[in-house]
């Protein structure tokens, strides 16, 4: 007979914790769906995404029944439509959007990813296309989520597309300036994106991947918190085991539902990301964690010294227990997501310069940021190169996911409900880097990129 | 259906007359054999574990555990049912 104890431990987990499963995400290749015309080019990638998702969500919710913890969401991740769609033009690339969209409706999943390019040394014809039609793809669709690597440790950064990214960003939150500038939730602006992450909105599913994968992403905030909050007098390298000891768990449960969910529908297991994603819910917070370690609000000096023992612990203690980690692999800190850090901001504790530095030594970067509507866009593009010089030089994945919402100043709320929260307006420093962005060119690649 | 074989049924609430009897009635009307039994009693709080084998249940899985959970809902208790296989992984290297 299984332990008491740790049968509780597990019931307590998931009823009081809230550990769930975040997402199964299916990649799916659309690299045999090119055409010259966008008409046949949507319709081969419906046909082909509805054709391999068909039972992700049955799947997903007998799993969900069978292990009695919750799967969030089911989610698609697709070949960067810029580099299938390498004929077309701006108003196929809406088109393929709409697409997206209704094979993500059809087949039941939450989201699809891919609506991406990666210009992170240059761009094609078609890649511009496809990010000027952003805006528009974005506010005429419900679920796709929208992508662009700007840099790579090894290729540099991108200036151009940073400079063209801070207008995108402008024109997505002006076109759904009626849902809080809601468009730019869904768009992200990535350095060393990863080709596996099964997170949104930066999903898609890169070329060096199969033709189909099933990749894996946990959650579990909450149960890191409570493991802690037991050892109040712990010094800080129990406190390290404490976290090890806990994501080992958390990614276990990951490994056996990424495993199953393979298993159900035939298709190869790729890779669990290790993750701790908060949601707005009470006890689901990243912040939450780093206050238990003893910061009195999260912003505080001490807190990104805490978010690295923090994401450091979570990866040791994660490795060990899947066949294949990947993706961010990380402690997310979006803010709009995380109830502590929604605390925070509002308390004027945690400023838009600290979350940067907590960058530095955690996955993904400044995460669902709202901003005042009036901020330019050279400041915006200013801000996606300061998150992205922290990724290249450190040879890590960071973004920007950060929502100039559309008529609101400091101190108002941008409210989207569910996974996407709420968030504060956050102050900004408006002083111009217009010069400066306006440039344009490319940051060569840094001396850390010369490995051979 | 996806057939499994072993689950783990856990109740808990505050004690009464027959919650043992109830779940185990449940369990042979369904086919589900009841191979280990654990139960505690701590002041007035009830906590018992059953391993069972599902392997032969008569109805789909999924459907097993949410009329479990009605009848959990029904007695003032809180029943969980869930695979083997998620101890097992959370708790065993």
């Amino acid at each position: 007979m299984l332990n008491t104890n740790d049968i509780l431990e597990t019931i307590e987990m998931i009823q009081t914790d809230h550990l769930d499963i975040r997402t199964i995400t299916m990649g799916i290749s659309l690299l045999d769906c090119a055409s010259a015309s966008g008409k046949t080019f949507s319709d081969r990638i419906y046909d082909k995404i509805t054709r391999k998702a068909e039972n992700l969500v049955k799947v997903g919710e007998e799993i969900e029944k069978q292990y009695g913890i919750p799967i969030i969401n089911k989610r698609i991740s697709v070949t960067p439509i810029s580099l299938v769609g390498g004929n077309l033009k701006y108003d196929d690339f809406v088109l393929s959007a709409k697409t997206l969209d209704r094979a993500a409706a059809d087949t039941g999943v939450n989201f699809i990813g891919g609506f991406s390019a990666l210009v992170q040394k240059g761009s094609t014809p078609a890649e511009d296309a496809l990010i000027e039609s952003i805006p528009e793809a974005l506010a005429e669709t419900k679920m796709v989520c929208s992508s662009v690597n700007v840099a790579t440790t090894k290729a540099g950064i991108n200036m151009d597309a940073v400079k063209k990214m801070g207008h995108i960003i402008k024109k997505a939150a002006l076109l759904t300036a009626d849902n809080d500038s809601f468009g730019c939730a869904k768009l992200v602006v990535f350095a060393n994106a990863p080709d596996d992450n099964p997170f949104m909105a930066g999903a898609f599913h890169g070329v060096g991947e199969g033709e189909c994968v099933i990749n894996v992403g946990v959650s579990g905030p909450g149960v890191v918190r409570s493991a802690i909050a037991k050892y109040k007098d712990a010094d800080l390298a129990e406190i390290s085991e404490i976290i090890k000891k806990t994501a080992f768990k958390i990614t276990r449960v990951g490994q056996l539902v990424a495993r199953e969910a393979s298993k159900r529908l035939g298709v190869p297991f790729g890779i669990v990301d290790l993750s701790l994603a908060p949601t707005p819910a009470i006890g689901d917070s990243v912040a939450r964690i780093l206050e238990e370690m003893g910061l009195e609000c999260c912003g505080a000096y001490g807190t990104t010294a805490a978010l690295a023992l923090l994401n450091d612990a979570v990866k040791k203690g994660g490795v060990m227990a899947s066949s294949h980690v990947g993706g961010l692999s990380g402690a997310f800190i979006p803010v709009s997501e995380d109830e502590g850090m929604i605390n925070a901001v509002n308390k004027g504790c945690l400023t838009l310069e600290k979350l940067e530095a907590m960058t530095a030594v955690c996955s993904v970067g400044l995460d669902m940021i709202a901003v005042p509507g009036d901020t330019e866009a050279d400041v915006i593009s200013a801000m996606i190169a300061d998150e992205i010089a922290i990724g290249v030089v450190n040879f890590k994945t960071t973004a920007v996911r950060v929502i100039p919402a559309v008529g609101k100043k400091v101190g108002d709320m941008i409210c989207y409900g569910g996974l996407w929260g709420e968030a504060p307006i956050m102050k900004i420093n408006n002083y111009s880097p217009s010069k400066f962005i306006n440039r344009g060119g490319r940051i060569p690649a840094p001396i850390q990129s010369l490995k051979n | 259906m996806y057939k499994i074989m072993k689950a783990v049924i856990t109740v808990t609430g505050k004690d009464n007359v027959g919650i043992i009897a109830k779940v185990s009635t449940f369990c042979s009307q369904y086919e589900a054999n009841i191979l280990d039994i654990s139960q505690t009693v701590l002041q007035d709080y009830f906590a018992m574990m059953m391993l069972v084998d599902v392997s032969t249940l008569s109805l789909e899985f999924g459907a097993f555990t949410d009329k479990l959970d009605t009848l959990g809902s029904a007695n003032n208790l809180k029943i969980h049912t869930m695979h083997e296989d998620i101890f097992n992984s959370m708790h065993r290297i």
